[in-house]
């Protein structure tokens, strides 16, 4: 059974449409990237989804639960992180997990929070107030908020902007940890970050749904022709490269760096036509089309192929 | 609705707040009460009249500032939406901050009872005091606390400003409390000035101060609470609108 579905959900503010009408549905225990621009509706498809607001029009489901009909059995079920993971700074953080316990009507909290605190990494930190905290524990204290409850659907908005790099890696690290047996919907426009932890991809943008599909199909898809690039240990001329049979394009991008557009790969091939130069191939690297250049073509009617 | 409660009270005391109030209020309380110029002893009667007097109007401007923050703030720096992402009911979390504030003023009217107590011994024959009016004075403070809670909380829900919450609530307040009073003595309300009157706090907390408990009067604080604390709501609802 579909841990979250969406039917036809719409949301206008005034005159503008944030979301137009979106379909989809996640499996239990999928952790899907929701990847978009900035103001593409990511946020307010979430904020519809946890029960903040209403939608203007269609219907969602959460662990079988609908939002409008039953909120309170869905947001029992939901962890949700609001973006720039708003705290009580003059709270402790302690204090602050006990009340969200106290909210769940939880039993054995003061175990519970314990337990969670270790959990996300916060037992250096958990005696302080939260205003004391740096920003990547902070953001630790909101995960340990929306997982205290031990929800089964997990909504993470932007659960990684502006913290530094280690700080990304550990957040999503404990975001793995818990991930394994929950459904978790994360939103993000670090492509890098969809590619480490998400099974699937739902991109959006200007309110609609451009691509819904697994990170590696959405990949192999969109490929429509192999980036090789070679270094030698010489200077060769493009016309080498370009006489072998198979390469579109070569250009040199830096000295003894060439970046050849293939129909396919065909590194043997230029292994053989590079070799009786003289000039040996330091490095040859095949470039996958990142996810980065597929959200951008996406993304950007400009770019359409 | 009681872990917010508890969430709240624990902010009162945790921060200064709660203790600025309590003390503010005993020190202005007492000074109008046992030291200024028409004190208690000056009056000559055993009494607790002048301390019923002012509290009204000290109350207003503290509970305006124990409610200007409630949810002025929670939605200036977000958590609101964390908080309604709760299974909680937009009720349950107005009642929670509702009770909390009613609480402290509570406990802010508590340590008066030492000048009831003096007043007591003071009283030739001791003991000479008109307890029923004094107890329903007290009543009626807590009640009147009761309305000013719930409108500090309306007002909070209006805006992200806590300065707008804070004379937004004080304004409301004494409006309440006195304003229908003032308007009753204009002369186009002949005829019908009780009943200006009467939409008033002040007519329905001198009439309990008598020491009479009616049942109009305890319906009036009732329902003026419940409509601040639903307005409350409605207000929190209109995210949704």
């Amino acid at each position: 059974m579909e841990s979250v579905k969406v039917i036809n959900l719409k949301k206008i503010f005034g005159e503008q449409i944030a979301v137009n009408s979106i379909n989809f549905e996640i499996g239990e225990g999928e952790i899907v990237g929701f990847l978009g621009p900035n103001g593409a509706g990511k946020s307010t498809t979430m904020k519809m989804l946890t029960g903040f607001l209403p939608p203007s029009a269609g219907e969602s489901w959460v662990t079988g639960f609908n939002v409008e009909k039953n909120p309170l059995e869905v947001k029992r079920n939901i962890g949700y992180l609001p973006e720039h993971n708003p705290l009580y700074l003059d709270v402790y953080v302690k204090e602050y997990l006990l009340f969200c316990a106290g909210i769940f009507k939880l039993d054995k909290k003061e175990e519970r929070v314990k337990n969670i605190i270790d959990r996300v990494g916060l037992t250096p930190e958990y005696k302080k107030k939260i205003g004391q905290l740096s920003k990547g524990y902070r953001q630790r204290v909101g995960l340990a908020q929306a997982l205290i409850h031990d929800p089964k659907v997990l909504v993470l908005d932007e659960p990684t902007s502006g913290l530094d790099p280690n700080q990304i890696v550990e957040i999503r690290n404990v975001i793995k940890e818990f991930g394994k047996d929950k459904t978790v919907i994360l939103s993000t426009h670090i492509m890098q970050e969809v590619q480490a932890l998400c099974d699937k991809v739902i991109i959006i943008n200007k309110g609609v749904i451009v691509a819904n599909d697994n990170v590696q199909n959405l990949q192999n898809t969109s490929k429509t022709k192999t980036i090789i690039v070679v270094q030698l240990s010489k200077e060769i001329e493009l016309n080498i490269f370009r006489a072998v049979q198979g390469v579109l394009q070569a250009k040199r991008i830096a000295a003894n760096k060439y970046e050849l557009e293939c129909t396919s790969d065909i590194r043997e091939q230029l292994f053989f036509a590079v070799a009786p130069t003289g000039s040996a191939i330091i490095n040859m690297q095949l470039e996958q089309q990142s996810l980065e250049e597929i959200f951008k073509i996406l993304t950007n009617p400009n770019l359409k192929v | 609705m009681i872990a917010v409660f508890l969430k709240e009270i624990r902010g009162f005391f945790s921060s200064l707040i709660a203790y600025i109030v309590i003390i503010v209020f005993l020190i202005i309380t007492g000074l109008l009460t046992w030291v200024f110029k028409n004190n208690t002893f000056e009056s000559g009667y055993s009494n607790l009249d002048i301390l019923f007097f002012w509290s009204p109007t000290v109350l207003i401007f503290l509970i305006s500032a124990i409610t200007m923050r409630s949810f002025s703030e929670e939605k200036k720096s977000g958590t609101l939406e964390i908080l309604i992402t709760k299974p909680l009911t937009d009720f349950q979390i107005v009642l929670g901050k509702y009770f909390a504030g009613l609480v402290l003023v509570f406990l802010a009217l508590l340590p008066t009872l030492i000048y009831f107590f003096t007043v007591y011994q003071l009283g030739d024959p001791v003991g000479n005091i008109d307890t029923g009016a004094t107890w329903g004075s007290y009543m009626g403070l807590l009640w009147l606390g009761s309305i000013y809670v719930s409108i500090g909380l309306f007002s909070s829900a209006l805006t992200d400003n806590t300065i707008v919450a804070f004379i937004l609530s004080f304004f409301l307040c004494l409006i309440m409390y006195i304003a229908f009073d003032l308007l009753s003595g204009v002369s186009w309300f002949n005829g019908i000035d009780y009943y200006v009157q009467w939409l008033g706090i002040n007519s329905h907390y001198q009439s309990i101060s008598r020491g009479v408990l009616d049942t109009r009067d305890l319906l009036y604080f009732i329902s003026t609470t419940v409509l601040f604390l639903w307005l409350t709501k409605t207000k929190l609802e209109s995210r949704k609108w």
